[in-house]
């Protein structure tokens, strides 16, 4: 019986580790699709950004009580996961808590603070539901908050709710086991499980070695299945936060990245350059209009966005009603990677299936209303930034399609008469020193 | 007011210790145009030597930039920073957040480099240093003052403490809008949506920040971006409270104290 017991669990983990591993490659061949990005600057800010912002969660505490709830969550998912060591090593060898012999008296320091955060996880997740689905926090609510996005939050917090509870149930049953067979392991009071033994208590010993191995199987197969959705779901911030973060840009936000090849045209014509042109024989387009136009690190970002909405909930344009929303524009973006994606696993057209990120998914209306203020850069706790792929779609339209709105194509005009975006005169430019005095 | 061209500068073989970037709506728009020259009034009385480009200026580029023309924002940046180099600038003060945030932070990759300043933080330390003195005057002790950030100056380039720096300076009584500093709100005219009208929505981003403004009960409105001038003038307009609340821009502000 036991030896079956470990089989399964060997044949179970195997397979969860197959199918997250398929998983993750796709992502990388999706992020892939995008285009080459150098990556430039001071490495050590690189790391000091991430060590701040994802590990630390500094951009998080502007908001204290999400960020402090938010915290547990956090905290509980990097430290419990130490206990599923515990597990896989239980499960694969037949023993049962294997690493109580050897640790002692911290065992039951350790499985106490475990519990600890398993409650405050619980509760956290119990307070988000409610913020989501009673409170109804206006940035959960947004027009791109559709069914399966709120779906998926909610599912997220009851998986993490019901996993929590496993835990205490395990540890609730398995004390009252340790007082009537030798099999199970000492562990000491476990304070929070303890609350819940009299819920226990009067049950035959069979039952419980039942409810406890339930418990057990239950918990693991739960991570790693959770492990698994994780992987198609918003919640893959929880790994993507830190390379976004690394790669996250480090110019002022207001400096918008230079486009070399135009550069090398510009030069041409002005004729500054009397070396013959470096532009690449095929230069590709300009801008972006579908995914592989936009950097890698722009797609990246679009996996690493849990859909928080503090970037939309900031936007002026959405604030006043536009149609724009930061928050759409990643999810956006991330809804074609996975549908090129899949079609290329299909052996399907992939990215010529006649779609195109901009109009099937993104609209003009949308990219026209920004205002590159920044106030969604400045607002995302894990620094994805939306306005690049707004810009990037914006140079498309402008130079590949000439689309932009009549007015901007008057005041491009104006720059190119009267070098002023008004239709003055440039002989007229100084006038004002001499209007008076 | 004595406002030299870097033109009569280099004729006389001189260099300015600044070159005043005026900007295209310190060129042309009626309302900031009064900025451009209190702006140039202080730099008189102060004694810096500057100087302008007056017709060689030209648009930096920046709302091309923004609309998606990467062309023709090149092209503009490339014949300016021919302009620059050819007489030798090293450093430029502008009062305007886009034209500041473009030179400083662009123009460096297609060859310009130079020293940039904004006239809030350059207000600000000629200031410190002692050269403008604010005696009190200008009525301005006591009074509420609000200071809307423009985008191009905070959350682009972490500029937030020179403009209110200024203001302190006034004794006056600087009260924050809800919304300030890393979340303050967009006036509605970055992105180059200056020259055009609003995507459909329910009310304009200039109103919105308007009203936030009022909000405050100041009596002015402190601005440093000739955008956010224009928008949030149109925004208290349409509240018709112009005639109670009147927005100023820094420069402005500063030479009213000196009476100039």
């Amino acid at each position: 019986m036991a030896v079956l017991q470990q089989i399964v669990f060997i044949i179970t983990l195997a397979a969860a580790v197959f199918l997250i591993r398929k998983r993750v490659l796709r992502i990388r061949s999706n992020i892939r699709l995008g285009k080459d990005f150098e990556v430039t600057g001071d490495s050590g800010q690189r790391i000091k950004n991430t060590m701040l912002i994802a590990f630390g969660q500094q951009k998080m505490f502007k908001k204290f009580i999400p960020a402090f709830l938010h915290f547990f969550i956090y905290v509980g998912f990097l430290v419990i996961n130490l206990e599923v060591l515990e597990f896989v090593v239980d499960g694969a060898l037949g023993t049962h808590r294997v690493f109580a012999p050897y640790l002692g008296g911290l065992y039951n320091i350790l499985m106490n603070v475990f519990e600890f955060l398993a409650v405050a996880v619980l509760l956290a997740c119990v307070i988000f539901l409610l913020r989501r689905n009673v409170l109804k926090v206006a940035r959960f609510q947004s027009a791109e908050m559709t069914q399966w996005p709120r779906m998926d939050a909610n599912l997220i917090l009851v998986i993490e709710i019901v996993l929590m509870t496993a835990i205490l149930t395990m540890n609730a049953t398995d004390q009252i086991l340790q007082t009537r067979d030798d099999h199970y392991t000492a562990t000491g009071s476990l304070l929070f499980s303890s609350f819940i033994i009299p819920l226990f208590q009067n049950l035959n010993t069979t039952t419980l070695v039942f409810i406890e191995r339930f418990a057990w199987w239950f918990h693991i197969i739960g991570i790693l299945g959770f492990a698994l959705y994780v992987t198609y779901s918003k919640h893959l911030h929880i790994f993507m936060a830190f390379p976004n973060t690394y790669f996250a840009k480090l110019e002022p936000k207001g400096h918008i990245s230079n486009m070399p090849v135009v550069t090398n045209e510009v030069k041409s014509m002005l004729g500054l350059t009397a070396t013959p042109s470096v532009t690449p024989a095929e230069p590709g387009r300009f801008g972006a209009k579908d995914i592989n136009d936009l950097s890698w690190n722009n797609l990246m970002a679009a996996y690493s966005c849990t859909e928080c909405g503090r970037c939309t909930a900031e936007c002026p344009a959405n604030i006043t009603g536009k149609k724009l929303s930061p928050r759409k524009i990643m999810m956006d973006t991330r809804d074609r990677m996975e549908e090129v994606g899949k079609s290329l696993q299909a052996g399907g057209p992939g990215l010529n299936d006649g779609k195109t990120l901009l109009n099937d998914y993104i609209t003009k209306e949308e990219i026209n209303a920004c205002t590159s203020c920044n106030a969604c850069v400045e607002a995302c706790p894990v620094l994805i930034n939306p306005l690049e792929i707004i810009l990037e779609l914006r140079r498309y339209v402008a130079m590949e399609e000439s689309g932009s709105p009549a007015q901007w194509n008057s005041m491009f005009q104006n720059i190119e008469t009267s070098f002023a975006p008004w239709k003055f005169s440039s002989a007229d430019r100084f006038n004002w020193a001499k209007d008076e005095k | 007011m004595n406002v030299p061209t870097m033109a009569e500068l280099a004729a006389k073989g001189e260099s300015p210790e600044i070159l005043f970037w005026v900007g295209c709506s310190g060129s042309f728009d009626d309302r900031a145009k009064r900025v451009t020259k209190a702006f140039v009034k202080i730099l008189n009385v102060v004694g810096i030597k500057f100087a302008v480009l007056g017709t060689e200026e030209s648009c930096t580029g920046d709302p091309a930039r923004r609309a998606g023309n990467e062309f023709l924002f090149q092209m503009q940046a490339m014949s300016n920073i021919q302009v620059l180099n050819g007489y030798n600038i090293k450093k430029i003060v502008t009062a305007c957040p886009h034209c500041f945030n473009t030179i400083k932070n662009e123009y460096p990759e297609l060859g310009g480099t130079y020293e940039v300043i904004h006239h809030s933080t350059y207000l600000q330390q000629l200031i410190n240093e002692g050269k403008i003195k604010l005696t009190g005057g200008g009525g301005f002790k006591g009074k509420k003052i609000t200071y809307h950030d423009s985008c191009y100056l905070g959350r682009s380039n972490n500029i937030y403490e020179a403009p209110r720096e200024v203001l302190q300076a006034l004794d006056a009584d600087l009260v924050e809008m809800k919304r300030c500093r890393t979340t303050g709100l967009c006036c509605g005219a970055g992105g180059a949506q200056m020259f055009k009208e609003p995507e459909k929505g329910n009310k304009d981003i200039n109103v919105e920040r308007a009203e936030e403004a009022l909000l405050t009960g100041a009596s002015t409105i402190a601005v440093a971006c000739p955008f956010c001038m224009t928008m949030i003038t149109d925004g208290v307009k349409s509240k018709e409270k112009e005639a109670e609340v009147k927005v100023k821009d820094l420069a402005e502000l500063i030479a009213e104290a000196q009476g100039l």
